[in-house]
């Protein structure tokens, strides 16, 4: 087993800790954090492509290192919109989780001015 | 197995471990420190794939502002009345499964590929020299796929605009509510006015040297940002309202001068974000040189959220 | 660089700047707005948007006059190592259809976020002008872009645009419709983001043109398509994966679930279509085709069932919405050409297309007149509109027009999408979704008639909360009438839409 397969099984199991994660954990904070875990999984995976695609001299493909340093600005930027949200939600209504329907009162709210 | 693939496996084996322990940690404040060290180990393992630029940014990024961010969350939610109730275990099982599946035919994947990957790696030292960089993974980001990033400076600017748009109508143009010490003790003032210093001198290499080493506007950026957070939660620093002129033109000037640039590559070189031969690592250096004052605000700005009173308390 | 002849990258066209224009003016808008700390976004705004109009119709008539693709090299570096965009028939009409829908929201939205002169700027303007730019903006990288990986940045600017657009007058449940919004966006991204993954990984490229050559069946190749599938499924809420629209797009203010409902959520549905006919063309499989085309079936019979239940306009429109959306899925079986029938395929593509197109415009009348209908009554209970037919007869008679649209009742886009889509049906013998067709027209004939009703009903009392200007009122009247001409197309398979894609042959129908 090379190197970048070992961390490509990494890879792999952090994708599946991510993503249970984000479906099990009820608190919005929680699953922002697994979100992260899953997205460096998916980062890890590419960093895994990358260093299979080590030729001419580079030690590692330079494309997809940079989409994932791409990938982990647009993450952040994501992450830091979520959490803004959270932190509003939290002060109006005191919940950290998003909880069942709310269509009629959010349809209510949205028609009066 | 040589010694260096034996630290590898136990690398790996303690970045599952950790990323299991934080998904399962009972307090959020527990799972935000071990997605710290996460955060770390994993810059360790970028360094052990040969993406030293990806190691840098993901020190930065991923184990420094995100936790920086997550943990001002953590302090700020007000723990509910009712304790909250976990998710069934029909939902954990189902969802177990699931899972198992992705991550296993992910694995499959990862088994089955060829000896011969399939890289880009030839094409892009090949047109290295005319890109005018000596960092390939920079000439990849600001050369040959320079639209992506002008892209992600727009998506960062409207995630901040996003996040400023949760203020409420009063507080509006008025202070962020970046979670500062009321009494930071001796410890924090003192790392406060020994590390900025550091961190802005080491920004600006990280920046300039971006252009032929691992580095670039990126990293450099958010340990701008990381330093200036350190400043402002340590009180020796006010936190700016987001109306303040400096502020605004700051965050703007990055993506400005990358998008000038590029559209006056449509008369002095051939095309939008071409650069025209001979000049094209200045006009580069110029785009990164802003680019890096802006992410540092910008992302400082994210940490610090949307405004919160009109007035410095 | 050779070009070959199954690659549709050459070089860059002459008419190639204006895709790149297209993207840029409103990222102008964005960072002018900045730095002027807010003043004057609106007339920025309405100025680019009038500009954006012109480029777009110049985009259609560069692709029309042609008869080709317009293609941009960004930066003169070929893919793979570059980043091409490129309009084909489809792309300029959609670049089209966005421009005039965002103006039309953009004039609408003047009255209730407009700013006045000298006054301070308020946050719901500023944040509402700056997230109308960056929805519009990354609209148009979606509809453009060649590059799997570009385009997962323009969808992630388009999703950071839509959220905060659903809570931005601030009030409490649509906080959390959006934070259901963004979760559901989130896992949306990352799984996009693996496929994305998996394919260069396997492929070494992510140019979509490239591709199509590259692609085998393989099982990397099928996980990829898999992953990016459901990811953008759950951003195009189809069935069951819609829970978080009705709230979200309902609780909106009315211009911005006017946007949400017509484009946003097409964004990714453009590219699941472009994934799996123009990336991985060999790769979809009846299986596949029927199972995304039942999912489709599922959303138009629940959609529209819920629709029926609802007691409030704006909801109704949102079900409405995850109901039409189902129609699109039918694309799929239809359109691939599996079956070896080249005339239902072209005919199914057409079909497919102009139900967006029309969808598009008539649920921007749909919420603009639910919304002027809710400011002038307070209120938006369906069992209360009695009155306003006489109080606000255009808004009403435009509600009505775009309704023909969802019924798929001629004179309308709409007619004109679902004949051809149940044309296909017959033709490559899939009648089970015509059924489906059927029912969900005569479910929408239901809801949009119940609301008709109750609206034309008799009410001596009414008093209305607030004036509407009667400009508005004309404004919402001409979004719907646009849903109207589009029915104005033959009923023949479009060459306009084709071009750019060889392999779907016209024939004219009979």
């Amino acid at each position: 087993m090379s190197s970048a397969a070992l961390f490509g099984y990494c890879g792999a199991v952090l994708v599946g800790l991510g993503l249970y994660g984000l479906i099990t954990r009820a608190e919005v904070l929680r699953k922002i954090l697994s979100f992260n875990v899953l997205g460096s999984g998916v980062f890890l995976l590419f960093g895994v492509f990358a260093r299979r695609g080590a030729a001419a001299g580079l030690g590692a493909d330079p494309v997809p290192q940079a989409l994932v340093i791409t990938g982990i600005v647009v993450a952040f930027s994501a992450t830091a919109l979520a959490v803004a949200l959270l932190v509003r939600l939290n002060k109006e209504t005191g919940q950290i989780i998003v909880t069942s329907d709310d269509s009629e009162e959010s349809s209510e709210q949205g028609a009066t001015r | 197995m040589t010694l260096v693939f034996a630290c590898e496996v136990v690398l790996a084996g303690l970045l599952v471990a950790i990323a299991t322990w934080t998904i399962v940690a009972r307090t959020a404040f527990a799972a935000i420190v071990l997605f710290m060290v996460y955060g770390l180990l994993l810059a360790i393992v970028w360094v052990a794939l040969s993406a030293v630029d990806v190691a840098l940014t993901e020190a930065a990024i991923g184990g420094g502002v995100t936790s920086m961010l997550l943990m001002g969350a953590a302090t700020r939610l007000r723990a509910p009345t009712t304790p909250v109730a976990d998710v069934g275990l029909p939902l954990r099982i189902a969802a177990g499964l699931l899972c198992a599946l992705v991550t296993t035919v992910l694995g499959a994947v990862v088994f089955f590929l060829p000896d011969v990957a399939p890289t880009l790696a030839p094409v892009a030292k090949d047109n290295l020299a005319a890109s005018g960089l000596g960092n390939p993974v920079a000439a990849v980001l600001f050369v040959f796929r320079a639209l992506d990033t002008l892209l992600e400076k727009v998506v960062l600017l409207l995630a901040l605009v996003g996040v400023w748009s949760l203020a409420s109508d009063e507080a509006w143009g008025g202070v962020p509510g970046l979670p500062v010490y009321a009494r930071p003790g001796r410890i924090l003032v003192f790392l406060a006015q020994i590390l900025p210093p550091i961190g802005i001198i080491v920004g600006i290499y990280m920046f300039w040297a971006g252009a032929s080493q691992p580095g670039g506007a990126f990293q450099g950026g958010t340990i701008l940002a990381a330093v200036w957070l350190l400043t402002m939660m340590a009180r020796l620093q006010d936190v700016p309202a987001i109306n303040a002129r400096w502020l605004r033109l700051l965050l703007v000037v990055g993506p400005t001068a990358f998008l000038a640039i590029g559209l006056a590559g449509f008369f002095i070189a051939d095309s939008f974000l071409a650069y025209p031969p001979g000049i094209a690592k200045p006009l580069i250096i110029v785009v990164e040189a802003t680019l890096t004052l802006s992410i540092g605000v910008t992302l400082a700005l994210l940490v610090a959220g949307p405004p919160e009173r009109l007035s410095q308390r | 660089m050779m070009p070959d002849t199954t690659s549709f990258i050459d070089a860059t066209t002459t008419d190639g700047y204006l895709l790149v224009l297209v993207i840029v003016l409103p990222v102008l808008g964005i960072l002018l707005s900045l730095a002027l700390g807010g003043k004057f976004i609106e007339r920025i705004t309405l100025a680019l948007l009038l500009v954006g109009l012109c480029v777009a119709i110049a985009i259609f008539a560069a692709v029309l006059r042609s008869d080709q693709l317009v293609v941009y090299v960004v930066g003169n570096w070929q893919p793979p190592l570059g980043i091409a965009l490129r309009a084909d028939g489809i792309s300029a009409a959609m670049v089209l259809t966005i421009a005039m829908i965002v103006l039309a929201i953009g004039l609408y939205a003047r009255s209730e976020f407009g700013q006045q002169k000298g006054a301070a700027v308020t946050r719901s303007s500023y944040a509402f002008w700056t997230l109308l730019l960056g929805i519009w903006s990354g609209l148009n990288a979606v509809a453009l872009g060649d590059d799997l990986f570009n385009l997962y940045v323009a969808l992630e600017l388009l999703t950071f645009a839509a959220v905060p657009l659903v809570c931005v007058k601030g009030y409490e449940a649509t906080i959390k419709a959006a934070m259901r919004y963004m979760l559901f966006a989130l896992i949306g991204s990352v799984l996009y983001l693996l496929g994305t993954a998996l394919i260069y990984g396997t492929y070494g490229t992510l140019d979509i043109t490239l591709l199509a050559d590259r692609v085998r069946p393989e099982p990397a190749a099928w996980t990829a398509a898999a992953l990016m599938t459901v990811g953008l499924l759950a951003k195009t809420a189809l069935f069951p994966l819609h829970l978080w629209l009705p709230p979200a797009h309902a609780g909106a203010p009315a211009p911005g679930s006017a946007v949400l409902s017509a484009l946003v959520v097409k964004g990714s549905f453009i590219l699941i279509v472009r994934i799996w006919f123009d990336a991985m063309p060999g790769l979809l499989t009846f299986t596949a085709a029927q199972l995304l085309a039942t999912l489709g079936a599922g959303a138009v019979l629940f959609g529209s069932v819920l629709a029926l239940r609802q007691a409030r306009l704006k909801l109704l429109v949102a079900y409405s919405t995850v109901a039409q959306i189902g129609y699109l899925f039918f694309i799929f079986p239809l359109a691939a050409g599996a079956s070896g029938n080249e005339l239902g395929a072209s005919i199914a593509w057409t079909g497919g297309w102009l139900q967006l197109f029309s969808h598009a415009f008539a649920k921007t009348a749909m919420f603009m007149a639910a919304g002027l209908i809710a400011e002038a009554l307070g209120h938006d209970r369906i069992a209360e509109l009695g009155g306003i037919g006489r109080a606000l007869p255009i808004t009403v008679i435009a509600f009505g027009l775009a309704g023909l649209s969802l019924m798929g009742v001629p004179p309308s886009g709409g007619f004109v999408a679902k004949w051809m889509l149940l044309s296909a049906t017959v033709i490559e013998g899939q009648w089970w979704w015509a059924a489906v067709m059927l029912v969900g027209g005569l479910l929408a004939g239901g809801y949009v008639f119940m609301v008709l009703g109750k609206a034309l009903g008799e009410n001596a009392t009414l008093t209305l909360r607030a004036p509407i200007a009667r400009h508005r009122e004309v404004l919402v009247l001409a979004v719907a009438l646009c849903a109207v001409f589009l029915g104005l197309v033959p009923l023949q398979p479009s060459g306009f839409l084709a071009i750019g894609r060889p392999e779907m042959q016209i024939t004219a129908l009979q």
